[in-house]
């Protein structure tokens, strides 16, 4: 427990991403199990004992600590755990037992009662210290709240055992805290866990950006990158899981995509939702944000399937009636795919059409023609490519859809974390709302911290302290006489936002030091830019 | 001993003692003024005439200026403030030269604390409890959350530190005038012996502590150092330089940040540092409220900081309080 305590804290101080990499996977290495089990279990959200709630906590407090003296802690502290963990009363001489590990913890919890459950956490606070009840009462509410993903813990455990993460990712589905199989695979002592009837997720395979190379279409097929949600189908055993791109089930919140499949197969596809912003297409898909309205709700009102019904549109097929297909060659597979179309309901599923075109010229030409919202860039997939998790060489690549580009004047400037912790590198940006030369205001329209070299970002800082004007906390206003040219991917009414849009994906694309700041584009430039 | 403490108001910029037309602590200049310590919100120049310890009298020229009637208060050693007030100062453990003020006038005892803390601290003599009618307490961490741990465990924290990053240079944020002495004594008892580097901002003080007697052995400035000879070397600075430029200089530093408010994570993930060290030179809930029931004053004033806490602890064990309405105070960096 001390030590899951200990790297709980200092994943808090930590702000490198390789160091928090680092921290957890030493814990994994150096833990025995099944505490390390259980570790990677609280790390990855997967701990959950029924008997404690937070109000277990707040009512074995009310016990213990006047409630205006709780009440005015808690306010101060901003967390209940936290809070509980430092106006614990410590036993009188000390306590009679040793920490528990969280292996005992765990044996400890799963028994509790709603009845006897306080009883049973007041036990093992009694045994540990301040940063230790933290963790433990952290641990066993099952809300860590420290800003690590799942992802970067499975990264910590491949990083950890030196195993290929999609590995950990294609076994993790099938396993149960506190992964005993998973352990023993990872230190060479047992064979990979078996996966074969479950409803795994298998790691997606993702495409290089398309630079330099020099691409034949003989060998390539170019196909649209249409942007929605990347998904994969899986069904097995009469049940179909939704996965999103970094393997979380999403299920509940497409049942009518869950209930569409009934073939015993794994599918790779882009997830849509239908709407007008289709460009011309009838039954086209609408624009990201139209799907962002149905992203993460666990349950999913009858108006919202009728409003925005999801359908995916099919790039690949993985699996099929039992054969593995990820070693064979893409036109295999795409034979494969295109044969299975006419078994799926057609108001659920679509085939992702391929592109012709001549050349590379051509293709140009049809991709610098695209400004369909639902469309992101175009894909070119090598022919004989096998289905491998990540990105490999030579491939896939994408060929994103030019930037859309518009000049802002800096207005604001925060300071960065961690290497940045002393530059100003966060930058709000704003447009004209009219004639900047008959009394038009600037407002804020996006807000972007990267696409500057190191050199541009020394400047950038130097210019924030030079021309500041005034001061809230963090923040710097600026004299607003610097203009940058902004390059994003896309623009949607927000009503979240004062000038009434907000960017997709917005970057500092050039330093504008020759333009004179009233020259800046006006928002009604930007608002014809709206999909 | 009517218990009525007319003579004593307490108004929003300082106590005022009314019979000698005096105040404590006043936020601005005033004719008479009683000063507690040389912390900036309690000691402020411009009074014309300022009644305090030699060594804050001392803090106070290096800030101010040498300033024109000053009167050395002697610890134990009352002294007729006029109106049939005598003031006695007494030693408040919170830096060199803090006192707390009893105050004598028609058979009432108050004594006002400025700030103090209890746990030991080798540049300043410890608070001394003594009996009074009346005790107006500081409240800074007036929260049952706040229990600092001995300093021993933190300087150690330090220590391991430094010793598991032996390319870096540990740099402590600290507030300049006591906090910085009693970390740079402490890691001296600790034995480290090495020189320990400053900030511009913290030379001053650092030298009249020593020529007031405070041991504080090697010191050096860290300007003109190159950055190559600072890996392993503790640093010390003001809180404010932590994240700032000036940090550039060093060699990948290892921010520390010696504050009582480092007991709380929210606290520690604003101020950005690394390792938060629970070092504070102001009584913790556990001090304040055992002082209070060791002085076993009649009635207990409140002044600055968290005082509907330690309000409520009185009212729970039915000791009379209240909390004074008091401005210019300052938490921010202790």
């Amino acid at each position: 427990m001390q030590r899951f305590a200990a790297l709980l804290d200092s994943l808090l101080l930590t702000p490198s991403r390789n160091e928090k990499l680092e921290l957890i996977s030493g814990l994994l290495r150096e833990t025995p199990d099944p505490d390390r089990g259980w570790a990677l279990a609280a790390l990855t959200g997967a701990v959950d004992f029924p008997a404690i709630k937070a109000g277990t906590v707040r009512s074995l407090m009310a016990d213990r600590v006047d409630p205006i003296l709780w009440t005015l802690s808690r306010d101060f502290v901003g967390d209940t755990a936290e809070t509980a963990s430092l106006l614990w009363p410590e036993p009188e001489n000390g306590s009679l037992e040793p920490p528990p590990t969280l292996g005992e913890v765990v044996a400890a919890m799963s028994q509790a009662t709603r009845s006897n459950a306080p009883l049973v956490l007041a036990g093992l606070l009694d045994r540990l210290d301040t940063p230790g009840r933290y963790a433990l009462i952290k641990f066993a509410t099952g809300a860590l709240r420290i800003g690590i993903s799942a992802r970067l813990a499975k990264v910590a455990f491949a990083q950890a055992f030196a195993v290929s993460v999609d590995k950990v990712e294609e076994y993790w589905h099938g396993l149960e805290p506190p992964y005993a199989d998973l352990f023993a695979w990872a230190t060479g002592t047992a064979p990979p866990p078996r996966t074969d009837l479950l409803p795994l997720f298998r790691p997606f395979m993702l495409a290089h950006p398309l630079e330099n190379e020099a691409i034949s279409l003989a060998d390539y097929v170019a196909e649209w990158k249409w942007d929605g949600i990347r998904v994969q189908l899986v069904h097995v055993g009469g049940e179909t899981r939704v996965y999103s791109r970094g393997g979380d089930e999403i299920s509940a919140s497409f049942p009518e995509i869950a209930g569409a499949l009934h073939i015993p197969a794994v599918l790779d596809g882009e997830l849509l939702v239908r709407g007008a912003a289709q460009g011309g297409e009838a039954g086209g898909a609408a624009s990201f944000n139209a799907l962002q309205q149905r992203l993460g709700r666990k349950t999913v009102s009858k108006a919202m399937l009728a409003d925005a019904p999801a359908f995916v549109r099919l790039y690949d097929v993985l699996m099929l009636s039992g054969d593995d297909l990820r070693e064979q060659p893409w036109s295999e597979r795409r034979a494969r795919l295109e044969a299975l179309m006419p078994q799926l309901d057609p108001a659920r599923f679509d085939l992702s059409q391929t592109i012709a075109a001549q050349d590379m010229e051509a293709l140009a030409e049809i991709r610098a023609g695209a400004r369909d919202a639902a469309i992101e860039g175009i894909m070119l997939k090598h022919r004989q490519s096998p289905y491998v998790a990540g990105r490999r060489a030579g491939l896939w690549y994408k060929w994103k859809r030019a930037p859309l580009l518009i000049d802002c004047v800096l207005m604001y400037a925060q300071r960065g974390s961690g290497k940045r912790s002393s530059f100003y590198s966060d930058f709000t940006f704003g447009c004209w709302n009219g004639d900047p030369d008959a009394g038009a205001e600037l407002l804020p329209v996006g807000k972007a911290y990267f696409g500057f070299t190191d050199e541009e970002l020394r400047f950038l800082d130097r210019h924030v302290r030079q021309h500041t004007v005034a001061k809230y906390g963090p923040v710097r206003e600026t004299d607003r006489s610097l203009v940058f040219e902004v390059a994003f991917d896309s623009v949607h009414l927000s009503k979240r936002h004062k000038s009434g849009m907000a960017m997709r994906f917005p970057r500092i694309h050039r330093i504008r030091q020759d333009k004179p700041p009233h020259e800046a584009d006006r928002l009604e430039t930007l608002r014809a830019l709206v999909t | 001993m009517a218990g009525c403490f007319t003579w004593i108001k307490a108004e929003p910029m300082g106590i005022r003692i009314v019979p000698a037309n005096a105040w404590i602590d006043p936020a601005r200049p005033v004719e008479h003024a009683l000063v507690t310590h040389g912390h900036a919100d309690h000691a402020r120049g411009g009074h014309g005439r300022t009644v305090a310890t030699s060594e804050t009298l001392a803090i106070m020229a290096v800030r101010y200026g040498v300033a024109d009637g000053a009167v050395t208060a002697r610890y134990h050693e009352p002294i007729a403030i006029g109106g049939g007030v005598t003031a006695t100062f007494l030693p408040a453990g919170h830096v060199l030269g803090s006192a707390q003020i009893l105050l004598q006038h028609a058979d009432e005892r108050v004594i006002v604390t400025g700030d103090y803390k209890r746990s030991p601290d080798p540049t300043c003599p410890p608070f001394a409890v003594t009996p009074c009618d009346l005790f107006i307490t500081e409240a800074t961490f007036g929260l049952p959350v706040f229990r600092h741990p001995p300093i021993s465990t933190e300087i150690a924290k330090l220590l391991t530190a430094r010793e598991a990053n032996p390319n870096r240079c540990v740099l402590v944020g600290a507030y300049a005038l006591g906090k910085a002495q009693r970390i740079i004594a402490e890691l001296r008892a600790a034995g480290w012996d090495q020189p320990i580097y400053l900030h511009g901002a913290m030379e001053a003080m650092c030298r009249l502590y020593q020529t007031l007697g405070v041991p504080l052995g090697n010191l050096r400035s860290v300007a003109g150092v190159p950055k190559s000879a600072l890996a392993g070397a503790i640093v010390i600075c003001p809180p404010s330089a932590l994240n700032d430029r000036w940090s550039r200089r060093l060699p990948d530093p290892l921010t520390a940040m010696a504050s009582g408010w480092m007991r709380v994570r929210q606290r520690v993930r604003q101020r950005g540092v690394e390792l938060p060290l629970v070092i504070s030179d102001h009584a913790d809930w556990d001090e304040l409220t055992t002082t209070i029931a060791e002085v076993n004053p009649g009635e207990t004033w409140i002044t600055h900081g968290r005082e509907d806490a330690l309000l409520r602890w009185c009212e729970l064990h039915q000791r009379k309080a209240r909390a004074l309405a008091l401005t210019g105070y300052e938490d921010e960096d202790d």
